[in-house]
């Protein structure tokens, strides 16, 4: 039995514990707000969060992060961080096809989560495991400083 | 100012931020089974058998046998079959669907499936082909006599890769039957391909076959025509499980099966006269186009109609071929074929600029286009051309002519340079096709309640036309943009505005709705239901385009940019990375600056890495980089800070101005770099992308001439 915790609430699995934690998301939760990109860890649309920690799920055996506090992008909208980035997201323009943009989201709050005042190499380095391909990502690094800046006291 | 230069937050934005926007991997239908292909491990044999493992119950294969109807895509002389039949052409060709509830047992019985083979010769390269796809050839003038009469000639022959779209979304679409009613939902750019090609192929009325967007997630020309192929294998795996059938590609799957931007080889033979002015070109193109022509003719129609960039050449000699290979087909990529002709072109400018001992970008502009000039096909270049104010802001804004001398003689490992790329876009499809075959249709509707619906079947892929098409009927309407309602579309309820291709959408569709919303607001009576139609009118200034002698106008008008890039190069190791640069453009007037900054930086990056890092290069028949983790695309760290503006320069017969925007960003930049790249390492590149591997021995090469 695979027992999850996953945006604040418990989870039993009766699954093979090396079933991909996304598919886990996905299927058994429909928490399709998680994308999946590529499947090898490449493109950072199924990042996740895991202990605080930037993660891509597609990567992650489900039965290995037993016990861990999992937050999705579906967890993370609930919050007011959530809100100072989206916000930030729109005011930049950052978002165009927005299949990425769930990754990016998590990406920027774990990144503000540990450095809340980054500089623009942090951020470009911080988001550097998630691929864009519509935005050319100089948008999104701009909403992320404008998170960072409004955002005071949320991180 | 009017309300629509005020940016505007996307219409779509709240539902994507928070991953609510559905996919089509989102979907879930009742009943719903999952499908997945048994592909081709050939690049050229003779199917002898298929040898399927049993299938439990609620399992199905499907394959040629199945199609009662006719088994190939429209065109026929093509060769293109929705199931491979008797024989494969490429390495990842689809062969048979298999279909059933549980995701893993389906890949598990597909990877059970053994197709036994036996081999045919196949064409490993396009130099080793000798059968051309689609061939053209034109001539402006006498080039000859231009030759004879040359001071100076000079030719070379310029070298670009394979390109992968990289839509972070792979291709996916959902078949379903009810009764004699097929419905496909799915990430496509045009849904009226998928009713027409689907109608055809299983021999139905179109108003048979409904075609439902989902939310897009990227395409950039890689789901024009494609999805018409996965729609008919969705189609018909629905039909014979008598279940609705989802079908999602992998990353590999798509990345072996889905169209590139064409390889290609393009030399370039100038005459100059005395005054070192270009008085004739000879171009012969040689393309990649892979197994099937798909979208090889008319790309190669706007490579050789572009093949001039923004110059003025008085006489062209022009030939063009698209080789047939057992490779996956070359397609539509954003730009569709001027992005190899601009990186050639510029290239080759900037080289025959040093062979006359001039500063490349002063060459450039004696030989830039002006209004009234003929175009290469004779065409004449009807509006404005502010190419040359855009230059002088370009330089302005990257301190051009300072750095350039600055990085001129540079020692030391790390070196810089600086680079201008110029492009030039014809707005709206190539040729007489608004005309001929797309005769595009806009549809409004008001409601009772006054709130306004767009129903055309343009479909927003990211670059923002929901946002767009709300901005023009509210501007007209003088409504909140609240008021006004764009889905993604739905055939049963929307009428065919053409393809969502070419930058057309604005120009083209989004005319009509300002017209449409025009002719609304002067009849508009409050609560009450009322629909305005409209249909492409052809301008009559046009010089009738003739494909034959590719003479006339092929495009109304024409959008323009400029780009600048500044790299650093590490001469030790042949690395370089982007420090600078950016874009001026004429786009008529942006419907949304904002939008359009993202349209102009996300295209500059993927011009850089089209020049850089982006090579996708097939051995034997194999693709060597077929996951992410070998075909690299920019991250957030292979770029930096740009400038992005537009300079205004309306456009009479775009709504409010405006002209095509979306495939020019990606023109500039590529060529940019090159010669920036050039620049840093002190010597000329022929052949593109500038991996490291070949910087690096051009590098040592220089050092010992």
């Amino acid at each position: 039995m695979i027992k999850l915790t996953i945006d604040g609430k418990e989870y039993s699995f009766d699954k093979d514990p090396t079933i991909r934690l996304l598919d886990i998301l996905r299927e058994d939760l429909n928490k399709t707000g998680v994308k999946e990109g590529c499947g090898e860890g490449e493109c950072g649309a199924c990042s996740v969060l895991i202990n605080g920690r930037l993660t891509n799920s597609c990567l992650v055996a489900a039965g290995s992060v037993m016990g861990e506090e999992i937050i999705t992008i579906e967890g993370l909208r609930e919050t007011e961080a959530f809100k100072v980035l989206d916000q930030a997201f729109a005011d930049a323009g950052a978002v165009q096809c927005g299949f990425c943009i769930p990754g990016m989201i998590m990406a920027g709050h774990a990144l503000l989560l540990q450095n809340p005042h980054p500089t623009e190499a942090e951020v470009r380095r911080g988001i550097s495991g998630n691929l864009c391909r519509c935005t050319g990502y100089n948008t999104i690094v701009r909403a992320i400083f404008l998170a960072a800046e409004r955002g005071d006291g949320v991180w | 100012m009017a309300r629509f230069h005020k940016d505007t937050v996307r219409v779509d934005h709240h539902e994507k931020t928070g991953g609510r926007a559905a996919y089509i991997a989102d979907y879930r239908v009742e009943g719903m089974l999952y499908g997945y292909m048994v592909r081709s491990q050939k690049a050229h044999a003779r199917i002898k058998a298929i040898h399927y493992p049993e299938m439990p119950e609620g399992y199905t294969f499907v394959d040629e046998r199945d199609m009662t109807t006719p088994n190939y895509l429209r065109n026929e002389e093509d060769g293109q079959f929705i199931f491979a039949s008797h024989e494969v052409n490429y390495i990842g060709e689809g062969i048979a669907v298999i279909c059933g509830p549980d995701k893993a047992k389906v890949k598990e019985l597909v990877e059970k499936t053994v197709v036994e083979y036996e081999d045919l010769p196949a064409v490993l390269s396009m130099e080793a082909s000798d059968e051309a796809l689609i061939a053209y050839h034109y001539n402006k003038f006498d080039a000859d006599e231009a030759f004879e009469k040359a001071a100076f000639t000079f030719k070379e022959t310029i070298y670009g890769g394979r390109q992968e779209h990289v839509y972070l979304e792979t291709c996916g679409i959902m078949g379903e039957w009810v009764n004699d009613k097929v419905t496909l939902t799915g990430s496509f750019q045009n849904p009226y391909y998928i009713v027409n090609e689907v109608a055809e192929v299983f021999k139905l009325d179109p108003k048979q076959v409904q075609a439902k967007a989902a939310y897009i997630g990227g395409a950039f020309g890689g789901k024009e025509d494609y999805p018409s192929l996965l729609a008919c294998q969705a189609a018909a795996a629905a039909r014979k499980a008598g279940r609705p059938v989802l079908m999602i590609l992998s990353r590999k799957e798509d990345v072996l099966d889905t169209p590139k931007r064409h390889p290609f080889a393009i030399t370039y033979e100038a005459a100059l006269d005395e005054a070192n002015t270009i008085t004739g070109l000879r171009v012969r193109l040689v393309y990649d186009g892979g197994a099937y022509g798909t979208t090889s003719p008319t790309i190669l129609q706007r490579s050789l109609i572009t093949c001039t960039g923004v110059y003025r050449i008085p006489a062209l000699d022009v030939d063009g071929r698209a080789m047939k290979t057992n490779h996956v087909p070359s397609g539509a990529f954003r730009g569709f074929g001027a992005p190899q002709t601009h990186l050639a072109i510029e290239t080759f400018m900037n080289h025959l600029a040093y062979r006359v001992g001039e500063e490349p970008l002063a060459f450039k502009r004696r030989h830039l286009a002006k209004q009234g000039d003929l175009t290469s096909t004779r065409g004449i270049f009807h509006y404005p051309v502010i190419v040359n104010d855009m230059i002088d802001k370009a330089m302005e804004l990257s301190d051009y002519q300072n750095k350039k001398k600055a990085y001129a003689n540079q020692t030391g490992r790390m070196r810089r340079g600086i680079g201008m790329g110029l492009s030039i876009h014809g707005c709206g499809f190539t040729g007489s096709a608004e005309r001929d075959f797309l005769k595009s249709e806009m549809k409004v509707t008001k409601y009772a309640d006054d709130t306004v619906e767009i129903l055309a079947c343009n479909t927003d892929m990211g670059q923002g036309v929901r946002t767009a098409f709300t901005k023009i009927a509210g501007e007209v309407l003088d409504l909140p943009y609240e008021q006004i309602i764009f889905k993604n579309p739905d055939t049963d309820r929307v009428v065919n505005s053409g393809p969502t291709v070419a930058s057309r959408s604005v120009i083209i569709p989004g005319k009509l709705l300002e017209l449409c919303c025009k002719e609304l607001k002067e009849i508009w009576k409050r609560g009450e239901e009322q629909t305005v139609v409209r249909k492409y009118e052809h301008p009559e200034f046009m010089i009738p385009w003739d494909l034959s002698q590719f003479y006339g106008d092929p495009y109304p008008t024409y959008s323009w940019g400029v780009n600048v890039i500044e790299v650093e190069l590490d001469i030790l190791t042949g690395e370089s990375h982007v420090i600078g640069g950016g874009g001026v453009y004429d786009v008529g007037v942006a419907i949304d600056e904002r939008i359009l900054r993202g349209q102009i930086e996300g295209g500059m990056l993927q011009g850089v890495g089209y020049a850089s890092m982006e090579n996708m290069e097939i051995k034997d028949g194999r693709i060597q980089q077929a996951s992410y983790t070998d075909y690299m695309i920019p991250t957030a760290m292979d770029t930096a800070m740009w400038f992005a503006m537009t300079m205004p320069n309306p456009y009479d017969r775009g709504p409010l101005g405006a002209k095509g925007a979306g495939e020019l960003t990606i023109l500039g930049s590529a060529p940019a770099f090159v010669e920036a790249l050039e620049q840093a390492a002190g010597t000329e590149f022929t052949r593109m992308p500038l991996t490291p591997e070949r910087v690096l021995p051009a590098i040592e090469e220089a050092k010992h001439d």
